[in-house]
């Protein structure tokens, strides 16, 4: 299972004054359960590449395999395709429309052909993923709040048991605790359900947590692809796309730049702690780390 | 006596249901006093649901309060023959540009809020110029802002307040929407306006990156004031910060954690070179 994306070309406006290239020959495999972290700035064209992985943009050039069978083949079933390929959209919430919530997150499973009851049975279990409570199941989906809003917009997709779930800007407008509810979330899905995530996002502190492998759009083209840690080491060609680094790059950097021997790789606060305490009672030298061997 | 005062400040939002026949009441403030000094930059915090957007509803009038009242210049909001005063002395820019901007063309987008207080032609053409140089848009006046990015759509609104020649800006989260780029053109816009022009700036936004050069942060949690200080005293406060279920930045946090396991490290580090300063000489190996 796999998506396979070759020389994919998008071009708005063809053949017009207008005509911008969205993307440009990108090459891109998404193996099975991968958690995947897609970054780039507004305009870098990481949208118009998830609309195209569930078929809902065609590309102007180039292929999509989806496990090895090409989804622009004659009489391939993009309505297939795209219950498999769960897209989430940037601010779901927008989209939700039905009376009450249960409701709402029935209509995926019951376009899909299923009967009320066993919609039905795959929205609970969909809302139950998600950590809503059920007191919420018969309240008008309008009335929540933010972050139970995306999560009800989050379930209408999960309820039609996607293989593949991509996520455009899920924490967009959250705030801080919203966002990692949200993220804990999408993290659980993928090591639980077994779920490929794609997490499309401009917060490289969001990202550098979770996945375990990011790639970077800029201009329409993929210009890295790799762990974060491997792409955090370009954080001067990062910024220079007008994408910063976590801040923990930085303080990493400065301090390496001035003879302190921490570890380059180091992203996250935790990492840095640890790595800074060790440092520390190494530079205290003896006498005063009791538990440290070394002294 | 600051330009904008809270007094007492309740807000309630009451809806009624159909079937019960009752009235649910949610308390979005309750009871905030707040004195907002003039040519200030004051941050507001929160999160979702904290009363800070209901706060900012409140400044020029498009909310009335439940109980309190709100002064802009000592006006009260609650006077209906002060309203357009009261509006044309508080500014407001929302989260999302693309539901405050009306024009097909970016400068009369902004000559659009001085044409409606009947300002004379001649007048909005020169507060058009000024708006769209001050937030750095003149290469754009002609262009159609359906075309511009989330950042530039943002400084055009900007622009559109600024030419009504408010003496203050209230902005809701006006970078919730946008990329890190955007976050930091509008910042530097509205750092500007509040250097430049001298403009009382009340930001209200959940990025603590933003918020480390204002004057003044004042944190609300259900609908009250929890904290107020300047930013290097509100983010010492790590753990109260977390509490309210705000983030630190990075830096700060990291910063509290080592001085948490025992380090020499100030409180309150904001910024990377003040971490970097800090840790330097702790972390040198000592010259045998």
């Amino acid at each position: 299972m796999a998506i396979e994306v070759k020389n994919l070309c998008h071009i708005y406006g063809q053949d017009t004054i207008f005509e911008q290239y969205a993307l440009k020959n990108v090459d891109l495999t998404i193996r099975d359960g991968e958690f995947i972290g897609l970054i780039g700035h507004t305009g870098s064209g990481k949208s118009t590449l998830t609309q195209h992985l569930n078929g809902l943009l065609k590309a102007s050039s180039g292929d999509i395999l989806y496990n090895g069978e090409s989804i622009y083949r004659e009489g391939f079933s993009m309505k297939e395709l795209r219950s498999h390929v769960g897209l989430v959209f940037q601010y779901p919430e927008h989209q939700l429309f039905e009376v009450d919530v249960l409701t709402d997150v029935c209509f995926g499973p019951k376009n899909q052909g299923l009967s009320q009851e066993e919609a039905e049975a795959r929205a609970r279990e969909a809302l139950a993923l998600t950590g809503l409570d059920e007191s919420f199941y018969k309240q008008s989906p309008f009335e929540l709040s933010g972050g139970q809003k995306r999560r009800v917009a989050i379930a209408g997709v999960l309820a039609m048991k996607p293989e593949v779930l991509i996520l455009d800007e899920p924490t967009a407008g959250l705030d801080p605790k919203g966002r990692d509810d949200i993220l804990g979330l999408v993290a659980r899905l993928h090591a639980e359900q077994g779920m490929t995530v794609i997490l499309v996002s401009h917060s490289m502190e969001d990202v550098a947590r979770y996945v375990s492998r990011l790639v970077v759009m800029n201009h329409g083209e993929k210009v890295f692809d790799g762990t974060p840690r491997e792409v955090f080491r370009h954080y001067k060609e990062l910024e220079a796309m007008g994408l910063a680094a976590p801040q923990i790059t930085y303080v990493v950097h400065a301090l390496r730049e001035r003879g302190i021997p921490v570890d380059e790789d180091i992203t996250t606060v935790e990492e840095a702690r640890d790595a800074i305490l060790a440092l520390w009672k190494k530079a205290k030298g003896t006498g005063c780390c009791g538990e440290d061997k070394t002294c | 006596m600051g330009i904008i005062r809270a007094v007492n400040l309740i807000f309630d939002y009451i809806r009624h249901d159909e079937e019960t026949d009752k009235d649910e009441v949610s308390h979005a403030l309750r009871g905030v006093n707040l004195d907002i000094e003039e040519g200030s930059f004051v941050a507001i915090l929160g999160h979702n649901g904290s009363g800070k957007s209901t706060f900012a509803k409140l400044m020029n009038g498009i909310l009335l309060p439940s109980d309190g009242t709100v002064y802009i210049s000592d006006m009260k909001t609650s006077d209906e023959e002060h309203l357009w005063d009261v509006r044309k002395t508080a500014g407001m820019v929302f989260q999302n540009p693309d539901n405050q901007i009306i024009g097909n063309v970016v400068e009369e987008d902004v000559g659009f809020g001085p044409e409606n207080m009947g300002v004379p032609t001649d007048e909005i053409w020169k507060r058009v110029d000024r708006s769209l140089e001050a937030v750095g848009m003149t290469a754009y006046r002609l262009q159609s802002p359906n075309k511009l990015s989330g950042g530039q759509k943002q400084r055009v609104a900007i622009a559109g307040v600024m030419a009504m020649k408010p003496q203050c800006i209230v902005l809701d989260e006006p970078t919730a929407m946008l990329d890190p780029n955007g976050r930091k053109e509008v910042i530097k816009t509205v750092h500007e306006l509040n250097k430049q022009e001298g403009i009382t700036v009340l930001l209200i936004t959940h990025y603590m990156e933003e918020v480390i050069d204002a004057d003044r942060v004042v944190v609300m949690d259900a609908g009250h004031v929890v904290m107020d200080g300047t930013p290097r005293e509100v983010f010492s406060r790590v753990k109260e910060l977390k509490r309210y279920s705000l983030d630190v930045p990075q830096v700060t946090e990291l910063a509290d954690e080592l001085k948490a396991a025992g380090m020499e490290i100030p409180c309150g580090i904001l910024t990377i070179d003040e971490l970097v300063a800090a840790l330097e000489p702790l972390l040198k190996r000592k010259e045998a």
